[in-house]
């Protein structure tokens, strides 16, 4: 099996969120920056268990700047067996999606994963995008991912219970919790991780189709209110009047 | 204990001055802590009971000879990865990083540099996969804060030596399967002798009702008579200065490790004065309280630049003892009066095992003790700036 694992780098969960530039760009100042859980933890580590299992080779590919090698290099120390960075600073989904399809198509890759969504934008679209540009199948939000030869048993979870689907290889999918325990590297594979290649690609042509106006932070938490639980007058009293939500 | 929410702090922005590999294998070891260490180490603690499990996974983030080299099963590391892996380790407990400290500077850290290739690679990969564990054997009974006094001693029998003595305090002595330890020969000379487990009349007492230090197990190591092969001598340092050598180095990590129970310490509390109300406000809105955060955070940062640059002298091989003893003493103190301070802010709940603070206190009253006392680093420095010995 041959599979591209395609990871991106997102603020840490405890970073403070701020934005520059009349709102319009996130202030990177002081954030540390992780690789995205759903790629780390399912996407990468599912492919890295496929090939344990039957052989092959996990490619991670990141589109991004320098200041992304260090990500990359922690999907290497996880067992990643080679990097690739496109070196492109993507505005929006299409065009992040275009610079993976054109890398990916020369490839020939048996399967791309992806994670389900990044823990910062939310997006969920680049998995299908890099699908419909490469052509193949996509499967979202898989929770299980079990090969046998060329074909792929999946599992989703969805409202109620749990769908079954059969796919053959080649195919795109971005992976949701369930698929794969999270792996911590050991100190063999940092120190693997020093010399595993890391290629830098230059970008394909491509463009943005969308712009981001501007960002907002939701609104600041207001004060609690605590009501004497004898009280439920007042409760109904507060949710009426002053939150004004019934 | 309730679920480990730790944020490390980083007020001067110091991460910027790691490598990115630096950053990786701290975070690497913080990961494993929080999955592995702090959902156990405080029922461990409780019971006074060794986590040996976890040995494994200490082998695993390199906390078993971080800089040994890799031919030898270490992981080839340099200091300042390595004092990262120590905070890290007891950033969860101190008892957690006392196994790596002994294990790594005490046990490997002499047969790496004082033994032969032999002796080499019979011990150390085991010792770095965690598969055994060793113990240093320096501290007697009656010989603490001066070794040279010792008594334990040896003869040569012609085909071996005959080792009688007896080792107090000893970190890991009733699971050890290896032992260095120090005695001295016919003419009075102090050197490093490998003895093992199996071997007739070596036992190891264990040294039960400690109140600190409680997830580490602490005994005695007895030789009565007991047949050292020949070959089990460290052959190439004797004198005072091999054990030493080696505090040296378990000296340094004590250094890193102590900020990093300072910095659990730190943001328990910094988090619980956030979110514990009293006279309808948060405590950490009151004058006393900031003051005690405030002067937390101002001594841990002063900590974090101290080993970051001893770290850089270190990898240049520049380090002096002397450097290494400020260090041990001024950090291993601050973190003490961190872990007080701390648990006054919370309140109550900072005598139960819901939180770490009470836990890494009681460890901190060790961590100032052993590897040279709190006052014996002040006397080095002393004799360092004055050129006069206050020892005796
Ligand atoms: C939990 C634990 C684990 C340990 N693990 C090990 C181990 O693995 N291997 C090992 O070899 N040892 C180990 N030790 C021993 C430790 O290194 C000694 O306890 C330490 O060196 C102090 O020796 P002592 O306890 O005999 O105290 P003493 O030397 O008797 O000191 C008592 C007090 O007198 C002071 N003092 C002594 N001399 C002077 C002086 N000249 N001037 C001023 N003050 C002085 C000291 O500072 C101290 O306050 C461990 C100790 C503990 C508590």
């Amino acid at each position: 099996m041959k599979i591209l694992v395609c990871i991106s780098k997102v603020p840490d969960t405890t970073a403070k969120i701020a934005f520059t530039e009349n709102n319009t760009k996130f202030d990177t100042n002081g954030v540390q920056f992780i690789v995205n859980p759903y790629d780390e933890w399912y996407a990468l580590v599912r492919g890295l268990e496929i090939k344990e299992a039957q052989g092959g080779s996990v490619t991670v590919l990141n589109v991004g700047g320098a200041e992304n090698d260090p990500t990359i290099r922690k999907a290497l120390a996880i067992g990643a067996d080679d990097a690739v960075r496109i070196n492109f600073e993507a505005k929006d989904a299409l065009a992040t999606a275009t610079q993976i399809a054109e890398f990916a198509k020369a490839e020939n890759y048996d399967m791309v994963l992806f994670g389900k969504e990044t823990i910062d934008y939310n997006g969920s679209q680049v998995g299908g995008m890099v699908a419909a540009l490469l052509d193949q199948p996509f499967i979202s939000n898989a929770s299980k991912l079990e090969m046998d030869g060329n074909k792929g048993k999946v599992e989703r979870d969805i409202q109620g219970g749990k769908e079954v689907i059969e796919v053959e290889a080649p195919f795109v999918l971005s992976a949701a919790k369930g698929m794969a325990e999270a792996r911590i590297p050991n100190m063999r594979g940092i120190m693997a991780a020093r010399t595993k290649p890391l290629k830098v690609v230059e970008a394909s042509a491509s463009a943005d189709a969308t712009e981001v106006v501007s960002y907002e932070l939701p609104p600041a938490k207001g004060d609690v209110k605590l009501v004497d639980a004898d009280n439920p007058a007042e409760l109904l009293e507060l949710l009426r009047n002053e939150a004004k939500i019934i | 204990m309730s679920s480990d929410r730790f944020q490390a702090p980083d007020y001067y922005q110091i991460d910027d001055l790691l490598t990115d590999e630096h950053k990786l294998i701290r975070d690497t070891v913080r990961e494993w802590v929080k999955k592995e260490v702090s959902p156990i180490i405080e029922e461990s603690a409780q019971k006074a009971e060794y986590p040996r499990h976890l040995n494994k996974g200490i082998a695993e983030v390199g906390g078993f000879g971080p800089y040994i080299p890799t031919e030898y099963g270490g992981a080839g590391l340099d200091q300042i990865s390595y004092g990262l892996i120590m905070q890290e380790l007891e950033r969860g407990d101190s008892g957690v990083r006392s196994a790596a400290s002994v294990q790594s500077s005490l046990v490997m850290y002499p047969i790496y540099q004082y033994g032969n290739e032999e002796q080499r690679n019979k011990y150390l990969p085991k010792l770095a996969s965690g598969e055994w564990v060793g113990s240093f054997g320096l501290t007697e009974p009656d010989h603490g804060s001066n070794p040279s006094g010792m008594i334990s001693n040896f003869k040569d029998e012609g085909d071996h030596y005959l080792l009688n003595g007896a080792k107090m305090w000893i970190t890991n002595a009733p699971i050890c399967d290896v032992a260095v330890v120090w005695a001295k020969n016919e003419s009075g000379r102090i050197h490093g002798l490998i003895v093992e487990r199996g071997m007739e009349g070596f036992t190891t007492p264990e040294t039960h009702g400690k109140w600190s230090l409680r997830a580490s197990r602490t005994g005695e190591l007895v030789f009565d008579n007991v047949k050292v092969p020949k070959e089990n001598l460290l052959p190439n340092k004797s004198g005072l200065g091999a054990p030493l050598g080696c505090l040296d180095s378990a000296r340094y990590g004590i250094a890193w490790g102590a900020v990093g129970a300072a910095m659990d310490c730190y943001d328990s509390a910094l988090r619980y004065s956030k979110e514990r109300l009293q006279f309808d406000k948060p405590i950490a809105s009151f004058q006393l309280v900031q003051k005690k955060l405030a002067e937390m955070i101002t001594e841990i940062t002063k900590a974090q630049l101290l080993n970051l640059r001893l770290g850089q002298l270190k990898n240049e091989g520049k380090a002096t003892t002397q450097q290494i003893s400020m260090a041990k003493r001024n950090n291993v103190n601050m973190a003490l009066e961190i872990a007080r301070e701390a648990r006054q802010i919370h309140g109550g709940m900072g005598i139960t095992g819901e939180y770490p603070i009470m836990r890494h206190m009681m460890n901190l009253e060790s961590v100032i003790t052993y590897e040279g006392t709190h006052d014996i680093h002040l006397l080095i420095t002393g004799m360092d700036v004055t050129g006069e010995s206050a020892f005796r």
